[in-house]
């Protein structure tokens, strides 16, 4: 019997060998890129090229994972030993990470590369240092617009000409609202502003808001929040007291509430599961609130004349969301100074040129994004909403970068929800909900 | 049954037999892959989770020891309460929609009809994987774009949320899933029904009872061990609900469908709360196997009415 054992015995450990490998230390090495956005793989794929070319021992291997699923497949990875050596880093995760020693503060290396952080678009570099120690270099910008659809902005008798101009208040909502009221149409044909409007048998809705961004509301309040005199928290990046219990902000989302109740935007409970984006597509939307990032998608669809447009502006001016991504290092990584040349390279304007020939995103590089621009223009897609806005003086704000924020998240979208619903008033709902948020920093 | 009653003492004979006696080495060989399978799956694990249970661990960071910390806050903590109430919520529509409706079924298969094409259409949503089910589904029953609404506005009637609406998801959700599981259901109780023998009901057609009577008098009686597996099973598999929700409202609106197993996984991979996340899973498990004991002994499902 014992010899059978030992020979099981041997032949597991010799297969345990196979496996385990072993470093080589010098000759070729492959980085693990991880991204989320998929449509971005091909344009970073130009730059790994590049990359390899300069620096032929180094290759990188890119993938792709889900939004919905990236964090927690990256904080398993990290737990099994097996995460990426670089990987595309968000602003409401990397505090959590930093925090636990994941991430490699690159403040050194960008000092002794001279790495000039001033050719950045400003406001996006200073987002990844948290005490002191710099986790990233940007790698785009966003900014937010209005997509309308064109058609029916002819049949309401618009002119999107004046869209540049249009304003917005929490109480009469301005001629954004005006516009809102003209796009929705009811079954029988009669328009929002017109006597007789049936607001239970909406045909097309002026308006859908994005009811799923809870604690930022990146692609939903945030603007109109901000423009009226909003304010997220003490000090950001990494206040610890937020004010979501701001008048301003409660009239603001009573304002989103009021357009579902009026018929103007679908309501709450009546909102499609697929989202803004479903109802645009098929037409029972004339306008979303959304991002940059769609510009691409939107402006080509075949399908839908679609255009975008600013941001309405509020009682304290037009004011936009700034947002952009960056690359982080895994504080375990094996290769450590190869990681860096590579995420420096990415953060170069080599790179971000051959990103901003794609136009997929705006390069965080300042001379870079004028490049994606005329790219853009060259293809016939009309984005200036989007540049002016972030061109504007004092015409954008960062959004709040904490930690807790997927506590946060949690606690204000059951607040909004329930304004958004009906079954409390907002100014109520959210002061709880910042007592609640304010607790997580105690 | 004779044949087990003559078995049984031949059984014991082969066990005393000296000769074979040596051979508990060989059957541990044979078991060993299936015992480390079950070491490494299950107990492993297991009991990993029974001391997370005790910690704070985020994934991120070494685990540190916090007692029952956990546990206390558990105690405390309203949305576990309201979770299990919802899972009790979702279990008692799904076994009140799922049973009615698969005895139905069975009763018809079992008196009416016994084509085999029937019985396997009837199996067929129970074989389309839940995700497919859920996302199937969402669409149709989409608030806006979904097929439901249009057929119902066309027909003048209101239109609904369904997974939107917080009064509307937990119950549109319990349809959904008893859709896809009332046909397995109903082959359960049917392959039951055909063990009761034939001259019971002959008799009670001799007596002149009627359809509902035999129904009710003969065939749910004689059912009941049956009844008792599809119900603990049933129940189990409701406690266990996850994908559908997963897919369809993710806890929403405002924690109206955030059943247990939901909430487990928020905690565990939303917020990385690990050690709150095992303290949850730990009481889940004493409860189900609570709510298992319970139901198997008022059902007497180990003994049969079939003499």
């Amino acid at each position: 019997m014992s010899r059978y054992f030992v020979t099981a015995a041997v032949g597991l450990l010799a297969l345990t060998a196979a496996c385990g490998g072993g470093d080589t230390k010098a000759g070729p090495i492959t980085l693990n890129y991880v991204m989320w956005a998929d449509n971005q793989v091909p344009a970073y794929k130009q730059c790994a090229d590049a990359f390899t070319k300069k620096n032929p021992t180094i290759s990188i291997k890119m993938s792709s994972v889900a939004w919905e699923q990236y964090w927690q497949n990256l904080t398993t990875q990290v737990v099994s030993g097996t995460a990426p050596d670089v990987f595309r880093d968000s602003v409401a995760y990397y505090p959590q990470f930093a925090k636990n020693n994941q991430l490699l503060d690159i403040s050194e290396l960008a000092t002794r590369d001279k790495v000039d952080l001033g050719q950045y678009q400003k406001g996006l570099v200073d987002i990844w240092v948290r005490d002191g120690k710099r986790y990233g270099l940007p790698l785009d910008w966003d900014t937010i617009g209005v997509f309308y659809n064109k058609d029916q902005v002819k049949k309401a008798g618009l002119d999107p000409a004046g869209f540049a101009n249009w304003t917005w208040n929490p109480q009469d909502g301005g001629t954004f609202e005006k516009a809102i009221a003209a796009l929705t149409v009811d079954d029988k044909g009669r328009k929002g502003t017109d006597p007789g409007f049936d607001k239970e048998h909406v045909a097309v809705y002026g308006f859908a808001p994005d009811y799923s961004a809870p604690a930022l509301g990146q692609t939903s309040w945030a603007g109109f929040a901000v423009s009226n005199g909003f304010k997220y928290l003490d000090k950001n990046p990494f206040g610890s007291k937020y004010f979501y219990d701001d008048p301003k902000l409660a009239e603001t989302v009573s304002w989103f509430a009021g357009l579902s109740k009026k018929g103007y935007a679908p309501p709450y409970d009546k909102q499609s599961a697929l989202g803004g984006d479903a109802l645009l597509q098929s037409g029972k939307a004339a306008m979303v609130v959304s991002g940059s990032w769609m510009a691409k998608a939107y402006l080509d669809s075949k399908t839908l004349p679609l255009a975008a447009a600013p941001l309405p502006a509020g009682p304290q001016g037009r004011k936009t969301p700034i947002n952009g991504v960056s690359d982080a290092i895994y504080a375990g990584t094996k290769h450590k100074e190869e990681a860096w040349q590579w995420v420096k390279f990415v953060g170069s304007a080599e790179c971000q040129d051959l990103v901003a020939a794609t136009t997929e995103v705006l390069p965080a590089i300042t001379t870079s994004s004028d490049k994606a621009l005329a790219a853009h223009e060259a293809a016939g897609r009309d984005v200036t909403a989007f540049v002016d806005e972030a061109k504007a003086a004092d015409g954008t704000f960062l959004l709040p970068v904490t930690d807790n924020a997927d506590k946060i998240n949690e606690l204000m979208n059951t607040a909004i929800s329930s304004v958004l619903l009906g079954t409390t008033d907002a100014k109520s709902a959210l002061s709880t909900a910042n007592t609640g948020v304010n607790a997580l920093f105690q | 049954m004779s044949a087990v009653t003559q078995a049984k003492p031949l059984f014991k004979t082969v066990r005393r037999h000296n000769a074979e006696g040596g051979q508990g080495w060989a059957a541990l060989l044979f078991l060993a892959p299936t015992l480390l399978g079950f070491a490494a799956f299950y107990i492993y694990p297991s009991v990993r989770g029974v001391w997370l249970s005790f910690t704070d661990w985020n994934l991120l960071s070494e685990p540190e020891f916090v007692g029952l910390g956990n546990y206390a806050e558990l105690a405390g903590d309203p949305l576990f309460w309201r979770s299990l109430l919802l899972t009790g919520y979702n279990t008692v529509l799904n076994l009140a929609g799922q049973l009615s409706l698969a005895l139905l079924v069975a009763a018809l298969m079992h008196r009416l009809t016994k084509s085999v094409v029937l019985r396997a259409t009837l199996l067929l949503p129970w074989l389309v994987p839940n995700v497919a089910t859920a996302l199937l589904w969402l669409w149709l029953l989409d608030a806006n774009l979904g097929f439901v609404n249009q057929l119902l506005d066309a027909m003048g009637l209101p239109t609904h949320g369904f997974f939107n609406s917080p009064g509307e998801a937990m119950p549109s959700i319990a349809a959904v899933t008893t859709w896809a599981s009332v046909g397995y259901v109903a082959l359960l109780l049917y392959a039951g029904m055909l063990q009761i023998p034939e001259q019971v009901y002959e008799a009670a057609a001799m007596d002149g009872a009627g359809e509902v009577r035999t129904f009710f008098r003969i065939t749910l009686p004689l059912l009941r061990p049956v009844l008792a597996l599809v119900l603990v099973v049933s129940v189990i598999g409701c406690f266990q609900i996850f994908d559908t929700i997963a897919v369809t409202t993710k806890g929403g609106p405002i924690n109206a469908t955030k059943v247990i197993y939901y909430y487990i996984y928020q905690e565990a991979f939303t917020h990385f709360r690990m050690g709150y996340a095992a303290a949850m899973a730990l009481t889940l498990v004493l409860i189900m196997g609570a709510l298992t004991y319970l139901q198997m002994r008022l059902m007497r499902a180990s003994n049969s009415d079939l003499g």
